[in-house]
């Protein structure tokens, strides 16, 4: 199989113009007979359902949750970027278009990335228009923040909480369009097969939450919006119901995974206090702006942090990037927190933590400002460790909390199965190997307002729809093997808990394709997850039935996807013999320790495509080129 | 330290519920109230015992998700916090812990502390936003919005629609949740056009929905995790005196109720 990107000829500045120009258009009086799912109600889900409702599409949209407002992007904290130049710091479409496949050392395509950088504007304009209540300054305008990653101040934000106002605007405006009758809204339901019909991607297979009834949903296109993998790690700092079973499923019946691999470490959460300990919390990476990053000069110092002189406190980040200090990307921040920790200098209990320590700013700013800015950030912080960071710096260690990897889409967002679009951090498509603060906001905003309702309209004017109903074997084969699974994950009764083999998954996929891999340890991880997998097929318990509310049995399916990815997010990184962003094997560094590239041989798109359960899957590969940004030596010092 | 549970347990709206107690001998102090209720699902999985079924997902205090009444106050004893973030460390050992799920007439009962709370979406689809379809908007700042005025926005957009304003309310009253977003969008410029019309439909829609109403009582901002101030209801009633005053020809109809569903 070829991939064909669908990238625009000619210059990369007018490619989205002439994509656009080039594309088909459905008959304002045609629209409402076309009929799209959505799976998904977070930023990219939720603004491609109200926009494509507004546009007068007929669309049903899914979620899990209680309410299309809990999406997990609701959790984002520190901002948006926009390329605006607001501050008049020399920011540019450019910039934004450079530093963020720089940023992603070079394993993002660059013509996505540009759109990308050319429509931020416009998602700020959009979410102002909504009400969402971003920060201003005295004067009334828009206030503007730098953010990890960044030289100049391009991050839009409401206080701590960004993502939750702007997923709330997404919200409203889906919940205007189901008010006219455009969206039909279905909570609490689950995505657990993809229906392809004559190689098309024509609905989804779900079951019911609440009373466990399978259900059939046809529809003329189908849009993933599902979110990221994050949960295979189990401890991550994602929601505890965010899961990759839609995508994965969508993977079986023949959609390319792209760089699996690709999974983000966050520098700043708060560390891990105990065997029983669900999840990860973060803490915005807005607060390494005033924060500064230090250890003890003396391994395992046992004294406090306030009674360590100034003189024997490394500021390790300030020290070896003296341009960029504590605002180095995440995943050389994250990289050298653990490079700290694994030389013994860590502290806290267990030793995996290092200080973010604001008693500087906190002398020049006044304690006021710093509780203006970041003031919800330490209440959290506070009520989760009971210490007080405006007193005694915080400890923080790196988790896992953004995956770049997902299913390949073309430039036009949709997968190698025509029909099936995918979107936000579910696809693969903008963000390399690594992703800059502040840009996945901005990532599912423009798919899902602005670049979806283009091209779906495109597909759905290009392309005829034969009727498809319940009696199509493709449709009953997909209803069967849904079924057969929950059934049989009900039947094992054994003596482990899902839980149980969730976290043991979690921990070898943590320690061998984490923050850093090896050839070897990936070789070794593989036949730990496959023999803990036969393990699970044979030994988990799952109780209740289900024909009713059963969180075991949810989160049962999960884990099963969950271990089928992880087995395949090694063979990705294995088959990737160099270090680039997130992806650091450690035989691929440089003398001074950073990650070494090898564009000769690993400058494309590694896109998985399935084989059956027994054959290991193809890889397709995906040339990247490079005109407008060369790739080089990524350099923050 | 040693803690006792005593959890409702009803496995649907047509069974009868109890309240069943539960010893635990081992709760580190350090951990969050659900992950103490993990730490029983994962023993009541190995009894072979169906484990207590409550709502949660971001558990860091921001999704809405999570929720019950523990010794009688929503969200527990500590103020400004969700049960997802309400730590061990607070209780004593040997205290026994009551945890029932909201009880309002508005939200059914699903499963033991999870209960429907669509009745709030209903409330925000009758007009809880800004009527701008996507590529209407002008250039963001063509329109200079105040710090005091955006910081009095962002002070009610916090609303994580968590319901425990209604399950704290002796009326099971949602005006605390209404008026937060009444007062979020009617105090913008950008929400200023239709203002009054979003007061007269959301009202209506809470009126609908079996909520009862407001008697200034205040257990809802008591509660609120996210403390928004009860303003927000003086705000939602000046907006709807004078939405009523003026625009009497035009009713709203609210959608279905969330019982009649159920």
């Amino acid at each position: 199989m070829k991939l064909d990107a669908r990238i625009p000829s000619g210059p990369i500045q007018e490619a989205w113009a002439k994509a656009c120009f080039d594309m088909k258009l459905v008959n304002p009086a045609n629209k409402r007979k076309h009929s799209v799912i959505v799976v998904g109600s977070g930023l990219a889900g939720g603004a491609a359902a109200a926009s494509l409702g507004e546009l007068g599409y007929n669309v049903k949209c899914f979620c899990f949750q209680d309410s299309p407002r809990r999406a997990h992007s609701i959790a984002a904290q520190g901002g948006i970027n926009a390329a605006k130049n607001y501050p008049n710091d020399g920011e540019s479409v450019f910039r934004l278009f450079y530093d963020t496949v720089k940023g992603g050392d070079f394993r993002a395509r660059e013509a996505n990335v540009y759109r990308l950088a050319q429509i931020s504007g416009k998602i700020i304009d959009q979410c102002v228009a909504q009400g969402v209540p971003f920060a201003r300054e005295y004067g009334g305008s828009l206030a503007n923040r730098s953010f990890g990653g960044a030289q100049v101040s391009r991050t839009f934000y409401a206080r701590g909480q960004t993502g939750q106002q702007l997923l709330l605007g997404a919200y409203q405006a889906l919940e205007r369009q189901v008010h006219a009758g455009s969206v039909t809204m279905i909570p609490r339901t689950e995505m657990l097969d993809l229906i392809v019909v004559d190689g098309q991607a024509r609905g989804i297979v779900t079951r019911s939450l609440i009373t466990g009834e399978f259900n059939v949903h046809i529809a003329d296109a189908v849009i993933l919006a599902s979110g990221g993998y994050s949960n295979v790690y189990y401890l991550s700092t994602n929601a505890k119901g965010s899961n990759v079973t839609a995508s994965w499923r969508a993977y079986k019946r023949g959609a390319l995974f792209a760089n699996p691999c690709f999974t983000q470490i966050h520098p700043t959460c708060i560390p891990v206090s105990g065997d029983y300990q669900s999840k990860l919390t973060l803490m915005s990476e807005s607060l390494r702006n005033d924060g500064r990053i230090w250890v003890p000069k003396k391994k395992g110092d046992p004294r406090p942090p306030n009674e360590i002189p100034e003189e024997e406190r490394d500021y390790y980040l300030e020290r070896r990037y003296p341009s960029f200090g504590n605002l180095v990307p995440r995943d050389v921040a994250s990289r050298n927190a653990k490079a700290m920790c694994d030389e013994g200098y860590g502290v806290g209990k267990s030793g995996l933590g290092v200080y973010l320590d604001f008693s500087e700013s906190i002398a020049r700013l006044g304690e006021k400002t710093v509780r203006e800015r970041y003031g919800n950030l330490f209440d959290m912080y506070q009520r989760i460790t009971d210490e007080n960071p405006y007193k005694t710096p915080m400890r923080i260690y790196p988790a896992i909390h953004y995956t770049m990897g997902g299913l390949w889409v073309d430039y036009q967002l949709q997968s190698n199965i025509p029909g099936l679009f995918v979107l936000g951090e579910a696809n693969f498509s903008d963000h390399g190997a690594n992703r800059l603060g502040a840009s996945a906001l901005m990532q599912g905003l423009s798919d899902g307002y602005f670049i979806i309702p283009y091209t779906v309209g495109n597909y759905l004017a290009s392309n005829k729809f034969a009727k498809v109903d319940e009696s199509n074997p493709a449709v009953q084969e997909a209803v069967t093997a849904v079924k057969t699974k929950i059934d049989k994950l009900l039947s094992i009764k054994g003596n482990r808990t899902v839980d149980s083999f969730h976290r043991e998954l979690g921990k070898i996929v943590w320690d061998y394709c984490g923050m850093a891999r090896t050839a070897e340890g990936l070789e070794v991880a593989i036949q730990k997850i496959r023999a803990l997998r036969d393990e699970y097929w044979q030994n988990v318990t799952v109780p209740g039935s289900g024909d009713d509310l059963n969180e075991s049995l949810e989160k049962a399916g999960r884990v099963a996807d969950f271990f089928e990815l992880a087995e395949l997010m090694c063979i990705d990184a294995l088959d990737r013999n160099e270090s680039c962003g997130g992806h650091f094997r450690e035989e691929y560094q440089t003398p001074d320790g950073e990650a070494q590239r090898d564009d000769e041989r690993y400058s494309y798109v590694a896109a998985w495509g399935y084989n059956g359960p027994d054959a290991p899957p193809e890889l397709i590969k995906e040339p990247l080129t490079f005109e407008y940004v060369h790739p080089s030596q990524r350099s923050y010092k | 330290m040693k803690l006792t549970l005593k959890i409702w347990r009803q496995k649907n709206r047509n069974e009868k519920g109890v309240f069943v107690k539960y010893p635990m001998n081992d709760v580190d102090p350090e951990m969050s109230m659900l992950e103490c209720l993990d730490v029983l699902n994962e023993s009541l999985i190995l009894r072979g015992e169906v484990p207590v079924a409550f709502e949660h997902d971001c558990r860091e205090g921001i999704c809405g998700s999570c929720g019950f009444v523990i010794n009688g106050v929503a969200h527990g004893p500590e103020r400004g916090t969700t049960a997802c973030q309400l730590s061990m460390r607070h209780f004593k050992d040997g205290d026994e812990l009551t945890l029932e799920p909201w009880r309002a007439k508005a939200f059914p009962l699903v499963k033991d502390l999870v209960v429907n709370r669509r009745a709030l979406d209903h409330i925000i689809e009758a007009g809880g936003y800004v009527s701008v379809s996507t590529g209407q908007a002008p250039e963001g700042n063509t329109l200079p919005v105040g710090k005091e005025i955006a910081d009095q926005s962002m002070d009610a957009a916090a609303c994580i629609g968590c319901g425990a304003c209604v399950a704290a309310c002796p009326n099971a009253s949602a005006a605390l949740f209404t008026g937060a977003k009444i007062t979020h969008l009617g105090v913008l410029p950008q929400g200023e056009p239709e203002r009054e019309r979003r007061a007269l439909s959301m009202v209506a829609q809470m009126n609908a929905e079996a909520f009862g109403n407001c008697t200034s009582i205040g257990e809802c901002t008591g509660v609120c995790p996210k403390e928004i101030p009860l303003e927000v209801i003086a705000n939602m009633n000046r907006d709807y005196v004078c939405a009523s005053f003026k625009r009497r020809e035009d009713l709203p109809t609210p959608v279905a109720p969330v019982l009649q569903h159920t």
